[in-house]
């Protein structure tokens, strides 16, 4: 069993190259264009780890995390925000809505993977 | 960056910001209208913010410079800070063209105009209002895009790492974390754990605030670690493996000597190399299966129906309101264009197929005659939906008309309003390219030449802005383009004289109205006594005509003074096949433009005169237009002295040239694959291109404006008598 991602993001470059990261490194990957498309996908598949953009149509980041935390689970799972600020108030933000962690953007796979791991157990894991 | 290499993402990032770009176009119009809402602007500032995420993977430093200076001012619309003003939005206009600007150098590997962002952002500051948030956010994003400060060939896992080195320096960490680091999913196993990578450590647990069972609260943290460990990376390497969780936990980090002291109590259990434990190890389970009885760790929302929590839509949700854009798939144009050739044959081939059979006499109604009809239906209908594949809408050429228009109000100070209509009309992709630089050119011409200045306008009763309309459609299989203006019109008076000055027409000539408008599109005339910057360019009219008119379309001009003007172009859907007249001529088959013809004679009826040195003019509607053979134009025969058998074609083109073709019959109309002949062979003067027949044959697609060009002189002087020696150079135009 791979550790399984799921990315969303509005922007198709980035689901392209988060996609094609996590793919390198033999993480599963889900993909999902706004919040609301993350949250079907969040309780249909179980993912590992999610990494969110912040600004997206229809429901944001914030939005997306915020309903994320309320489904019911027996795990909370690990929510990494992408982000090109590195406002702390931005931080701030995503953490009081429940994220985990965060990605600056622009990210190489070093980072991707780093960021991943100290969050989600990748042992034995691709 | 390591994902920035491929060429795939790249292009596709490109391709990306387009439509980008024209989402925020969009956006700025609706803001323009007034008929904005908040969801406009969030459209906007996510455009030009996810084109700087972008152009951040890929390094392009300046683009995503000036994409975060323009998001930083959005962002303050956004958040109401500022009003869009006119001001602003013209100036946020502005900043979106330049923002296109730098995309298309980025793409190009070009260098783009540092003058227009410095400019630019000087405005942009203006309405921030206070440069020095500016200049701190333009820091940040300077920070936000340095490469972590992080050595990676220091991240090999400890265990690859030859553990020769046996005293280490290190450091001491205390780590107490706070209730908050687990509700917002950290796992401090797993922060421990990642200290592998960079040395070995030695972690306890502290247990002796765990308070007995009565008193334990589920919510609470109450453990404390303790790790020692031996590494050789700096601190901020540490830090930054804490860097999630320096808001949830007390984290101290002390320098520990080589001599591998350690200050750490007993008392607490010691574990080598921890495996990550689940939190759950050490506290009561997060989580049960929700009963009515046991604590809710997470806040579930109040009365959430089953429903609510499976689809889990937040009632706060903005609803979007447009409908959702259609399910798209990308192609590479190659794949479509090998499509198309490929339905060109199939098309070929059922000719084919029902000219074989016609020689087999079956009679009517016979059940392969039958299916054949079937099949020919069937390829038709194939051909319209790969055609329709190519397809696009003249949206993004309307918008990037909306720029050239734009830049020139800026140019010639005067104020102008765009409307778009029928943008979602749609046109072949190849025509819609060529289509760029003759539009352009006429839509400056309407701002330049159309339009009044402000004071006339005022003068004559008008508002003071001026207004250019573009509007697409579609009429019977083609597709019209309209470039309309609010102007005062034509000046006819003018157009003559300048007509009579370049010697274009024979002064005291009776002209109507729409002759005397078909003299700007001769070649050399220019409306302007100077040459303004705008339209000028040593470009006239007569270029843009001969460019639409190589794309199968004609032009035409109506004006009403003090009015407006409008140019329309009509076009032909696709480039791919044409509606022609496939006639026979000394043997062999040609293909005429159906665009081309204006009528067809039996010579029997018609008046033809001979003049001079035997060539023949045909009375017409009036005027007298050279004949000529199409046989003897291409060097098939020479022409033929009686005409009974002959059937004549009268050709116009779209530089107003007329001429009657003779050719021996008519076989029909029909739409035939245009193939280059010049891909395939090469150019040949008088030939536009070539299709293949039914039986297999080669049929030349005759080029009018060729054809005429050498034996019609242009309409407009037809007022003096016919240039005879051009006559007579007719027959040299094949060599």
């Amino acid at each position: 069993m791979s550790l399984s991602v799921l990315a969303i993001d509005d922007s198709r470059t980035m689901r392209n190259l988060l996609s094609a990261a996590l793919g390198r490194v033999g993480y599963e990957v889900d993909l999902a264009e706004d919040g609301n498309e993350g949250l079907e996908r969040f309780a249909n598949s179980d993912p590992d780890v999610v990494i969110t953009d912040i600004n997206m149509p229809n429901l944001d980041g914030f939005g997306f995390i915020e309903a994320a935390r309320k489904l019911t689970r027996d795990r909370l799972v690990p929510i990494l925000v992408l982000t090109t600020e590195s406002a702390p108030e931005l931080r701030a933000r995503a953490r009081s809505a429940g994220a985990t962690g965060w990605i600056v953007k622009p990210f190489d796979d070093e980072k991707l993977v780093w960021a991943i791991e100290r969050v989600a157990n990748t042992e034995g894991k691709a | 960056m390591s994902v920035g290499g491929s060429d795939q993402f790249r292009a596709s990032f490109f391709e990306e910001c387009e439509e980008l770009l024209e989402a925020m176009h969009d956006g700025f119009g609706l803001m323009i209208d007034g008929n904005d809402d908040d969801e406009t602007i969030h459209v906007v500032f996510r455009a030009v913010h996810s084109i700087k995420g972008g152009a951040g993977a890929f390094g392009l430093d300046g683009l995503v410079a000036f994409a975060h200076h323009f998001e930083t001012a959005l962002d303050q619309v956004r958040a109401g800070k500022i009003s869009t003003s006119d001001d602003v939005l013209s100036l946020f206009q502005h900043c979106g063209d330049h923002l296109s600007d730098l995309v298309v150098s980025a793409r190009d590997d070009k260098d783009a105009d540092p003058a227009q962002t410095k400019a630019l952002g000087a405005q942009l500051d203006d309405v921030i209002g206070t440069p020095t948030e500016a200049e701190s956010a333009l820091s940040d994003a300077a920070v936000s895009f340095e490469p972590l400060a992080l050595d990676f060939m220091d991240l090999a896992p400890a265990e690859m790492v030859p553990d020769t080195v046996a005293k280490k320096s290190g450091f001491l960490l205390d780590f107490t974390a706070e209730p908050e680091l687990f509700t917002c999913g950290n796992e401090p196993a797993l922060l421990f754990k990642a200290l592998d990578r960079f040395g070995q450590g030695r972690i306890s647990v502290n247990v002796d605030e765990v308070p007995g069972l009565a008193r334990l609260d589920p919510m609470m943290s109450y453990l404390q670690w303790s790790i020692d460990l031996e590494t050789d990376v700096s601190e901020d390497i540490i830090r930054d493996v804490f860097d999630f969780v320096s808001d949830c936990a007390i984290i101290t980090i002390s320098t520990r000597d080589a001599s591998g002291l350690s200050p750490i109590g007993e008392d607490g259990p010691t574990v080598e190399n921890p495996a990550p434990v689940e939190a759950s190890a050490v506290l009561p389970p997060l989580e049960n299966e929700p009963t009515d009885v046991a604590p809710e760790v997470l806040p579930e929302p109040a009365e959430a129906t089953p429903e609510e929590k499976t689809t889990a839509k937040p009632a706060t949700a903005p609803v979007s309101k447009a409908a959702p854009p259609p399910q798209t798939i990308r192609v590479d144009f190659e794949r479509v264009d090998k499509l198309i050739n490929l339905v060109g044959e199939l098309v070929i081939k059922e000719a084919m197929l029902s000219q074989a059979v016609s020689k087999h006499d079956l009679t009517s109604g016979d059940e392969v005659l039958q299916e054949i009809e079937g099949l020919k239906q069937l390829a038709g209908e194939i051909q319209e939906g790969v055609m329709a594949i190519r397809a696009q809408p003249v949206k993004p050429l309307f918008q990037r008309m909306a720029r050239t228009i734009r830049d020139a109000s800026a140019t010639t100070g005067k104020r102008v309003r765009l409307i778009m209509k029928g943008e979602a009309a749609e046109v072949d992709k190849t025509v819609l390219e060529r289509l760029v630089d003759p539009l352009n050119h006429m839509v400056r011409n309407a701002v330049d030449h159309g339009l009044e200045s402000k004071e006339d306008r005022l003068a004559a009763g008008k508002p003071a802005e001026g207004t250019v309309t573009l509007s697409a459609a579609h009429r019977s299989g083609r597709v019209v383009i309209e470039i309309s203006d609010d102007g005062g019109g034509i000046n006819r008076e003018k157009v003559r004289e300048i007509g009579e000055e370049r010697g274009l027409v024979t002064p005291g000539a009776a002209l109507t109205a729409s002759e005397i408008d078909a003299l700007l599109f001769m070649p050399g005339f220019s409306m302007k006594d100077e040459v303004s910057e705008l339209s000028g360019r040593g470009v006239g009219l007569d270029v843009v005509r001969s460019e639409i008119s190589a794309l199968g379309g004609r032009m035409s001009i109506s004006s009403e003074m003090g009015k407006g003007t409008v140019f329309s172009i009509s076009l032909p859907l696709t480039l791919a096949v044409l509606e022609g007249m496939v006639v026979d001529v000394a043997g062999q088959t040609m293909v005429i433009p159906i665009t081309a013809i204006q009528e067809t004679l039996q010579p029997s009826s018609a008046q033809i005169h001979t003049i001079g040195s035997g060539s023949r003019v045909l009375s017409v509607r009036d005027s007298l237009v050279p004949v000529a053979d199409l046989g003897a134009i291409f060097g098939f025969r020479d022409t033929p002295d009686d005409l009974d058998d002959h059937t004549l074609l009268v050709i116009e083109t779209e530089t107003e040239r007329r001429c009657a073709l003779i050719v021996d019959s008519l076989q029909d109309q029909r739409q035939v694959v245009i193939k280059s002949l010049e891909t395939n062979y090469n150019r040949v003067d008088g030939i536009a291109a070539a299709t293949i027949l039914g039986d297999g044959r080669i049929a030349l697609i005759v080029d009018p404006e060729g054809i005429a060009g050498g034996i019609a002189p242009p309409q407009s002087s037809l007022m003096t008598p016919p240039r005879l020696d051009a006559l007579e150079g007719a027959s040299n135009v094949a060599k």
